[in-house]
C-alpha cells in the first residue's frame, strides 16, 4: 500500500456525534487552512436531530480553488462509533484514518489499505486539570484540531490567532484551548511524525475572499436592501436566515441616539401568518420578507395568488431542501422551482432569482426588494441548503453607496392633489405596471379597495369577462417587463466552437466550473449559460438555438427548469438533455463530467456511424 | 349594487364634527347585503363612532378576510384604504400593515366563520401579540355566502331549516380573555346605543380591542330555534355596563355617584365612564370576567358590554421597540448601513 501524498488538494471528513460541540472546532480547522491562503469548500452533513445522531463535516482543500463537492474522502476523522464501519469504508485507498485510540480497537475494525493514525483523544482530554466532563468533551475536539495541525503542517501562529479571535476577551478560555491544541499537536508531532503525507502549504489563492454562509449573506442583503419587516416561521434550512437578519439588525439598524429599532421581526404562528404579515406590510409600503423552505411555500400558496392578483410587493427566500413532504429536511435540492414559479391556483407566474453562492445571495436579496416594489409582485430568491447553511469561500460583499432604492410607482399626495388620474390597475406607461397609493396618503383622493376578486382598472369590483381578461392580459405584459429587469443569464463560450451547450443555475455553479475545466482538458468543448432568473430572457432561447444539443443540469428529479424552458420559450424538448442529481448531496464535478462526457461522446459516435 | 355611487348631496343642516365632516363623509358604497342584515347596522355604528370621534377617514385602514362580514369594509369609510384579503387571515395581514405604519388606525373586520373556524389560529395569535387594532367579529353563527351552513360559534342544538348543530360552540370573547386581549367587549347589532360607545372606546384603546358583535343573519339564522336571532338576543341580553366615552378634549362636568360608576383613563387621554348595570361586575378583573361569562352562559344569557379592559396595555410596537417614525417612511439613509460598514462585516468573515 502506498500512502496517498498530496499538497493542498485533498478531502477531509469529520464524523461526529450531533451535539458533541464539534462544529466550532471543525470550522476552525477550515479557517486555519484559509488563513494559510489555501481555498477550502466546507459542507455540513447533518440529520434532522439535535443530539445523538451522526453528523459529518466535509472540507475539500483545493489549491486550485475548486469549491464544489469533490466526492470521496482522503482523511477521515472517525469519532462516531455508530457510523464507524461506513466511515472507514468511505476512505479512498491509500488514505488516512484518524481515531481516538484511548481504548483498543480490534484489528478487524480497520482496513489494510489505509494509514491509521491513532490519537488518544479522551485520555489526553482527561489530563486537562480543573475541567469538568462536558468541557473535556468539547476540548477533545480542540485536541484533534491540534493533532491535525501537526499532521498537515499548519503554521502555529495561524491556529493561535484564530483561537484568540474566537475567544476574544476570554483569556482563560484562550489558555485552555491553546493548551488543548498543544496536547494534540505534541502527541502527533512525537508519535506520528512523518505518518501523514497530506500537507497544507502556504499559498496566495484566497486573497480578499470571505468565508460566509448564504443565509447569513442573504440576511445582510435584506439589511442593505432596506427590508424593515420580517415575518417568519422556523423551518430548516431557512431558520438561520431570519436569525441572522435579527443579529445583523441589532448591530446595524438600531438608532444610535434613541435606541429605537429600525426593523420589526415577528416569529409567526405558521408560514401562512408569516406571508400574510409580509403582504400586509408590503401593501402598506414597507419592504418586507419571509424566509422558508418547500413545506412553507406549499402552505403560502393562497397568499401568493392574492399578492400576484392584488399586486403587492413581497420577498420570499426559499431555502430549498429535499422534498416532497418532509422529504429530506437536512439535505439539499433544487426541487421547488416549478412550485414557486407557478404558485397558487388560477393563472399565476412569479419572478424567481437563482443566486449561485452567498455573495450573489447578498446581491439578489437586495435586488429582490427593488424588483418586488417596481413590479408590485412577490419575488422569490431560490437558494438551497447547500448555499444557505454552508460557509462558502466567495468574493467580498460589496455595496455602491450611490445606489438608491427603487420604490416603484407610488402616487404621492402632491400628485393626487394636483389632480393626476389614479386608477389602481390602470396601465399608464404601457409596461403593465400600474400606480399604487399607500394608505393614509390623501384625505379625499387615491383610496381604493384591495381585493383578490376581479375588478376594473379603477379597482371597482367586476366579474365582467372583458374586464377580467383586460386585467389578466396586463399582468402578462407586466411579466414581460419583469424579463427585462431581472438579472440576465451569463454565457460562457468554450475555447473552441461547441456543438453542445449546458444550462445550469444556483448552487450547481462551483461544480460546473470544475467540470468545464476537466471537460476542456479531455478535449470536450461545452458552452454554458447560467440562468439567474425567471422570467427567462431571449438569451436563453438564443443559447439553445446556437447549439445542437443542450444539457440542462439540475438538482431535482423531474427536470423542472428544463420543462419551464420548453414551455415558456417554446423549445423542442428533443434539443434538451436532462442531467439530474437529486440524492440530497450537493452535485459534484465528477457527476457532471461523467454524465456529460459520456453522452457527448456517444452522440458524436452515433453521428459518425450515420 | 356596489357600482352605483351614493348621491353626494345631503341636507345642508346636518351636523358636522370637529373636522367639519358630516356623517356622510364616513359612508362607503351601498351595501350588497340582504335587507335587515345585522352587519349593515354594525357598519352604521362604525360610521357614527368614527364621525363622533372626529377621526380623519383616510387615516383608517380597513382590513378583512372573506365572507359577508368581510365585504362590509366597502360600505363604510370610502376615503380609507381597504383590504379584503383571504379567508381567516385578516389578522396577519393587518399585523404586517400595522408594523409598516404605526400611525394609522387599524380596523379589522371579520366574521364567525372567518375568525372561529378557518382563522381561529390567526385570531388567537393576534390576541397574544397585542397588535394595536380594533377587531370586530360580526357573529351570526352561519356561513351566509355559501347559504347557511353552521359556523363554529353556533350553539349546540341550534336548528336551521335543514340541520341541527351537534358541535359545541366556540366563544370568541372567552378565548380573547384567555389569550391576553387587553380590551374585550360583546355587543349586539340591534343595540346601537351600546355598540357605538363600545366602538369608540375600542378605537381609542392601545393594543388589541376585540368586539364580538352578535349580528343576526336574516336569511339563514333568524329562526325561532336560533340563539343568534334578533328575538333571542333581545330576550337574553344581559348587559353588564353602559359606557360613555369622554374625549380628552372634553370637559368633565358631571359628577357620578361612587359605586355606580367606574372611570378608566386610556392612553390617548380619553376617559371611559362605565355605569354599572350589574353591581358585582368589574371589567378590570380578567379572572372574574371569565368566571362571570361562564356562569351566565350556562344560564342561557348573552352577556354584553365592556367585559374586560387593561388601560395600561402595551402594543406590539412597544414590545418590538420600533422607531416612532413609521417603518414605511424610512429610506436608504436610515436603513442602509453603507459600504464602510460592509467592509467591517467582510472582515469578520475572514
Amino acid at each position: 500500500m502506498t500512502p496517498m501524498a498530496a499538497v493542498n488538494d485533498f478531502v477531509v471528513k469529520f464524523a461526529n456525534v450531533n451535539g458533541s460541540g464539534s462544529a466550532s472546532a471543525n470550522e476552525l480547522f477550515a479557517r486555519c487552512i484559509l488563513r494559510m491562503g489555501v481555498p477550502v469548500a466546507s459542507r455540513n452533513i447533518f440529520p434532522s436531530n439535535i443530539q445523538g445522531l451522526p453528523t459529518w463535516y466535509e472540507v475539500r482543500v483545493s489549491g486550485e480553488g475548486w469549491l464544489g463537492r469533490r466526492g470521496g474522502v482522503d482523511l477521515m476523522i472517525a469519532l462516531n462509533p455508530q457510523t464507524w464501519d461506513s466511515d472507514v469504508a468511505e476512505i479512498e485507498p491509500g488514505g488516512y484514518l484518524l481515531y481516538d485510540s484511548t481504548k483498543p480497537m480490534p484489528a478487524s475494525k480497520f482496513r489494510d489499505d489505509i494509514v491509521v493514525l491513532g490519537v488518544p483523544l479522551t485520555a489526553l482530554s482527561n489530563s486537562l486539570e480543573g475541567t469538568i466532563p462536558r468541557e473535556r468533551q468539547l476540548l477533545r475536539n480542540v485536541i484533534y484540531l491540534g493533532a491535525l495541525s501537526a499532521l498537515l503542517g499548519f503554521e502555529p501562529e495561524v491556529v493561535e490567532n484564530l483561537i484568540g479571535k474566537q475567544f476574544k476577551g476570554k483569556d482563560k478560555l484562550i489558555a485552555l484551548n491553546m493548551k488543548s491544541i498543544a496536547l494534540g499537536h505534541d502527541y502527533a508531532a512525537e508519535q506520528l511524525a512523518g505518518a501523514c503525507a497530506l500537507k497544507v502549504m502556504r499559498s496566495d489563492k484566497v486573497g480578499e475572499r470571505i468565508f460566509i454562509g448564504g443565509n447569513d449573506a442573504a440576511a445582510l442583503g435584506a439589511v442593505y436592501g432596506g427590508a424593515t419587516v420580517c415575518a417568519w416561521y422556523p423551518i430548516t434550512p431557512s431558520t438561520s436566515l431570519a436569525e441572522a437578519f435579527m443579529r445583523h439588525c441589532k448591530l446595524l439598524r438600531v438608532d444610535k441616539e434613541t435606541g429605537e429599532n429600525k426593523f420589526a421581526i415577528v416569529q409567526a404562528e405558521d408560514e401562512i401568518a408569516a406571508i400574510g404579515t409580509v403582504i400586509g406590510a408590503g401593501w402598506n409600503g414597507a419592504r418586507s420578507f419571509t424566509a422558508t423552505s418547500g413545506p412553507g411555500i406549499s402552505l403560502m400558496q393562497e397568499f401568493f395568488g392574492l399578492a400576484y392578483f392584488a399586486e403587492i410587493p413581497a420577498v420570499v427566500f426559499d431555502i430549498q431542501r429535499g422534498g416532497p413532504s418532509t422529504g429530506m429536511p437536512t439535505r439539499t435540492q433544487q426541487s421547488d422551482i416549478m412550485l414557486a414559479a407557478y404558485a397558487s391556483h388560477g393563472d399565476t407566474k412569479h419572478v424567481l432569482l437563482f443566486p449561485e453562492d452567498p455573495r450573489e445571495s447578498f446581491e439578489f436579496a437586495s435586488i429582490a426588494f427593488d424588483l418586488a416594489e417596481r413590479l408590485q409582485t412577490p419575488v422569490f430568491v431560490m437558494m438551497d441548503l447547500d448555499i444557505g447553511m454552508n460557509d462558502w469561500l466567495c468574493q467580498p460583499l460589496s455595496w455602491d453607496d450611490s445606489r438608491r432604492y427603487d420604490r416603484g410607482k407610488i402616487m404621492t399626495a402632491d400628485e393626487l392633489e394636483a389632480g393626476r388620474d389614479f386608477g389602481r390597475y390602470l396601465d399608464v406607461d404601457g409596461d403593465g405596471i400600474p400606480y399604487r397609493t399607500l394608505p393614509g396618503t390623501h384625505p379625499t383622493r387615491g383610496a381604493y379597495f384591495t381585493r383578490g376578486t376581479s375588478r376594473d382598472r379603477y379597482a371597482r369590483y367586476s366579474e365582467e369577462g372583458a374586464v377580467y381578461v383586460d386585467n389578466m392580459q396586463r399582468l402578462l405584459r407586466k411579466f414581460d417587463t419583469a424579463a427585462t429587469l431581472v438579472p440576465a443569464p451569463l454565457r460562457r463560450n468554450a475555447s473552441e466552437t461547441a456543438r453542445f451547450g449546458a444550462i445550469y443555475y444556483g448552487s450547481t455553479a462551483p461544480a460546473m466550473d470544475e467540470a468545464l475545466a476537466r471537460l476542456e482538458a479531455q478535449g470536450l468543448h461545452l458552452d454554458t449559460l447560467r440562468v439567474r432568473a425567471f422570467p427567462f430572457s431571449d438569451a436563453v432561447t438564443d443559447f439553445i438555438h446556437d447549439h445542437e444539443q443542450v444539457f440542462v443540469i439540475e438538482q431535482n428529479r423531474d427536470s423542472q427548469l428544463l420543462k419551464m424552458i420548453v414551455n415558456e420559450c417554446a423549445i423542442d424538448p428533443a434539443r434538451l438533455i436532462a442531467v439530474l442529481h437529486y440524492d440530497g448531496t450537493p452535485i459534484t464535478a465528477r457527476f457532471i463530467v461523467n454524465s456529460v462526457a459520456e453522452r457527448m461522446t456517444l452522440l458524436g459516435r452515433k453521428e459518425a456511424a450515420e | 349594487m356596489t357600482y352605483i355611487a351614493k348621491p353626494k348631496l345631503h341636507h345642508r343642516d346636518i351636523p358636522t364634527n370637529a373636522l367639519g365632516f358630516t356623517h356622510r363623509d364616513y359612508e362607503g358604497r351601498i351595501s350588497t347585503l340582504c335587507a335587515g342584515c345585522g352587519h349593515d347596522s354594525i357598519s352604521a355604528a362604525l360610521i357614527q363612532a368614527c364621525f363622533e370621534l372626529s377621526i380623519e377617514p383616510h387615516r383608517v385602514a380597513k382590513l378583512s378576510g372573506i365572507g359577508c362580514s368581510s365585504k362590509t369594509p366597502d360600505y363604510f369609510l370610502g376615503q380609507s384604504h381597504g383590504f379584503n384579503s383571504v379567508h381567516g387571515r385578516m389578522p396577519s395581514v393587518l399585523t404586517g400593515a400595522n408594523l409598516a405604519n404605526r400611525d394609522l388606525i387599524y380596523l379589522g373586520v371579520s366574521g364567525d366563520g372567518d375568525s372561529a373556524s378557518i382563522g381561529i389560529g390567526q385570531f388567537a395569535h393576534a390576541m397574544r401579540r397585542g397588535v394595536n387594532m380594533v377587531y370586530v367579529c360580526e357573529n351570526n353563527g352561519v356561513y351566509g355566502l355559501t347559504k347557511g351552513q353552521f359556523s363554529a360559534t353556533a350553539d349546540k342544538g341550534s336548528k336551521s331549516k335543514t340541520a341541527v348543530n351537534h358541535d359545541a360552540p366556540i366563544d370568541l370573547v372567552s378565548m380573547a380573555l384567555v389569550l391576553g386581549a387587553s380590551f374585550v367587549a360583546r355587543s349586539f347589532s340591534g343595540d346601537k346605543k351600546q355598540l357605538v360607545p363600545l366602538l369608540k372606546a375600542a378605537l381609542s384603546h392601545r393594543g388589541v380591542a376585540v368586539l364580538d358583535v352578535i349580528s343576526p343573519c336574516v336569511q339563514f339564522n333568524n329562526n325561532p330555534q336560533s340563539t343568534k336571532s334578533y328575538d333571542f338576543v333581545r330576550a337574553h341580553n344581559e348587559a353588564v355596563n353602559r359606557i360613555d366615552v369622554i374625549e380628552s378634549k372634553a370637559e368633565i362636568t358631571v359628577d357620578y355617584a361612587p359605586g355606580e360608576v367606574v372611570t378608566v383613563h386610556q392612553h390617548d387621554g380619553s376617559l371611559l365612564k362605565l355605569s354599572k348595570l350589574q353591581a358585582d361586575y368589574d371589567p378590570r378583573d380578567r379572572a372574574k370576567a371569565m368566571a362571570y361569562l361562564q356562569e351566565h352562559h350556562a344560564r342561557g344569557e348573552v352577556v354584553t358590554g365592556l367585559l374586560f379592559l387593561d388601560p395600561e396595555a402595551e402594543d406590539l410596537h412597544a414590545a418590538l421597540g420600533t422607531t416612532k417614525l413609521p417603518l414605511n417612511q424610512l429610506g436608504e439613509r436610515e436603513l442602509c448601513p453603507g459600504s464602510k460598514a460592509l467592509a467591517a462585516v467582510n472582515d469578520s468573515y475572514r
